[in-house]
């Protein structure tokens, strides 16, 4: 790691907070591109709930389309999110600080996004309040937990619901931090949601546990909802889904797509709000390495996928990865999708110099996105369009150009949400960075100078 | 005697240590006077003895709920509508369990977050107090000694001699 900027606390929050307190260019340019795609989006739901489904390209047997593998890739986007800050509060790793907030915003966001998709796929989302409240209880008809469709939002909720309260309770002390620099309207609602937080040390203590806990508390949910999300396929009987595999399979692509949403994020981060003291190379240097092994983990169960269906020697689990590989339109989206995936990527991430160069490693992670959404499509389509016996229709799924813009739409809703908590809030947790300069300090160690970070001891203190 | 509180503001960790030794040193202990910081410092920094939380007793609790709830939700549902579908038992053990899983793990969180903004004190009425400076979460670092009026005096002299920036007293 580098030698960290030294700056103080007042300059911190001037670097930090100036969204929050001021409109520059750049904020609302980089809040126009999305904000078009999501009114783009909104015309095209418009339609689709005006016209019914059929402007969509959904049809016999393939009832699943562009909406279910765009809900799949942003509940798998969502999972890094927590994952990354997760894992780095837990071993207590020090670039944690100016990731931690962003990637567990991304995660809320991730998922409320990925949320809309099956309302949007309903076709009549009015009647998804109508089957579902009020619950009918009168007949004692109940859900069926032994049902995937149930564990799915339950998982779901659980994670959203954990992931709101995570980013909610660590930015407790940022609100104090807006309150005393605020006056009048703005001071009262954020002093309001810092709830007269002074910073004692027991408060302080609280945040450091609550960190620890709360990750491990979240680790485990953010494992069980992409397994339960692959066990919508896994648990029925389609040819290609049952699979054991396809639990860690969808598990280590999430990861996959959501490391890289961070790469993109922190780029995007660095360069509309001038984080340049905050997000450094040595960042992307990390997350480039961690990456090389969540890629190389990826193809690893996307080879395993492929050896349990040749295994079986089961016709129909043929069919299917016949057709995933040798026809045509999925056999060039097979090739895409492992070439931007892992063949390109991977050998330019061994190089230290694209590593922490911050262009190529943006260009990087969004090349691995267009891969991992291609993935997606490649697990969920082929095998839905059944091209099995017994069936009296075999079709090929052409998603329409409304189905199109909605998935186009929701990159954009993501970005612009992000972009609005923005103005709201730091995306760089202010007190974390203050924090990082209270334990910075230098060891002299023969004749170099080396940077280092001071940690506290466990040791239980003589009071 | 009515208490008084009377806030010394420091610039850096330094002076802030010196002021709470100078406090200590006039007879005052660690629990007439509370820190307030922008950011966390190491614990001891400036003297001060934070109590034990019981944060993770909350956390458990909330495991315990969850689970027990879970548990009285999946298998209630399930006997009151017992529909056998494609051959499954109506408890299905391995089902109910991933839904029991993910309630422990929800309430849990939810009670942990309880136990957090509990245990901090918060929400705290009337929001950071009077005596609370905006300049600490600009780096200052904030003495409050809370003492009866009769060494309100004494305390003041410790926080100045301490090299404060400035001492507030508590507004009439």
């Amino acid at each position: 790691m580098r030698d960290r900027p030294v700056l103080t606390a007042s300059q911190i929050n001037d670097e930090l907070l100036w969204p929050v307190f001021e409109l520059r260019r750049r904020h609302v340019l980089a809040f126009l591109p999305p904000f078009i795609l999501v009114m783009a989006g909104a015309v095209a739901v418009t339609i689709l709930i005006w016209q019914g489904l059929w402007v969509t390209g959904l049809n016999r047997p393939a009832f699943w389309g562009f909406f279910i593998v765009n809900f799949v890739f942003w509940i798998g986007v969502s999972h890094a999110g927590t994952m990354i800050s997760s894992i780095l509060r837990l071993t207590q790793a020090e670039w944690k600080r100016p990731i931690t907030r962003a990637a567990e915003v991304m995660t809320v966001f991730a998922l409320v996004t990925s949320l809309i998709h099956p309302v949007i796929h309903a076709g009549r989302p009015w009647r998804i309040v109508y089957w579902l409240l009020p619950y009918d209880f009168t007949r004692g008809v109940w859900p069926d937990v032994r049902s995937p469709l149930v564990w799915d939002p339950v998982a779901i909720t659980t994670y959203l619901t954990g992931s709101i309260l995570f980013v909610f309770t660590a930015l407790i002390p940022d609100f104090a931090i807006i309150r005393d620099q605020s006056t009048g309207m703005r001071r009262t609602i954020y002093g309001a949601l810092a709830m007269g937080w002074r910073g004692t040390p027991r408060q302080w203590q609280l945040q450091g546990i609550f960190g620890i806990l709360m990750s491990a508390l979240i680790l485990p949910v953010f494992v069980s909802v992409h397994s339960i999300v692959s066990w919508d396929f896994a648990a029925s009987v389609v040819p290609a889904w049952h699979v054991t595999v396809y639990a860690p399979y969808f598990v280590i692509g999430a990861v996959h797509s959501g490391v890289s949403m961070v790469l993109t994020l922190m780029a995007f981060m660095r360069w509309i709000f001038k984080l340049e003291n905050f997000i450094w190379e040595d960042h992307f240097d990390a997350v480039g390495r961690l990456l090389i092994f969540i890629a190389t983990a990826w193809l690893f169960f996307f080879f395993l996928d492929f050896a349990f269906s040749f295994y079986t020697r089961e016709e129909q689990e043929v069919a299917v990865m016949e057709r995933r590989l040798l026809e045509w339109p999925f056999n060039a989206i097979t090739v895409i999708m492992v070439l931007t995936s892992y063949v390109i990527p991977i050998p330019l991430w061994l190089n230290r110099k694209v590593r922490r160069n911050i262009a190529l490693m943006f260009w990087t992670s969004i090349l691995v996105n267009i891969g991992m959404w291609l993935e997606r499509f490649f697990l969920i389509i082929p095998a839905i369009e059944r091209k099995q016996e017994l069936t009296f229709l075999w079709a090929n799924y052409v998603p329409s150009l409304t189905e199109s813009v909605i998935v186009l739409a929701s990159f954009g809703m993501v970005a612009m949400l992000l972009i609005i908590f923005a103005k709201l809030v730091p995306l760089v947790p202010a007190w974390e960075q203050k924090e990082g300069q209270v334990f910075r300090s230098e060891v002299q160690i023969g004749e170099v100078t080396v940077p280092a970070i001071v940690r506290e001891s466990e040791e239980p203190r003589a009071w | 005697m009515a208490n008084q509180s009377v806030l010394g503001l420091y610039e850096n960790a330094d002076s802030a240590a010196e002021g709470a030794r100078n406090l200590r040193e006039a007879g005052f202990t660690s629990d007439d006077y509370e820190v307030m910081t922008g950011n966390p410092y190491p614990e001891g920094a400036f003297g001060e003895h934070v109590k034990k939380n019981k944060l993770f007793r909350f956390s458990l609790f909330g495991a315990f709920i969850g689970f027990i709830t879970a548990f009285l939700f999946v298998f209630a549902t399930q006997t009151a509508f017992p529909l056998v579908t494609g051959g499954k038992p109506i408890l299905a053990i391995p089902a109910s369990m991933i839904i029991m899983y993910e309630f422990t793990l929800l309430v849990a969180m939810i009670f942990t977050v309880i136990g957090v903004i509990f245990e901090s004190r918060l929400p705290r009425p009337g929001g950071a107090g009077p005596l609370y400076d905006a300049r600490i979460t600009l780096g200052y670092i904030g003495l409050l000694v809370t003492v009866d009026e009769s060494r309100i005096g004494n305390a003041q002299q410790a926080l100045q001699s301490g090299g404060a920036e400035e001492v507030i007293n508590e507004p009439a």
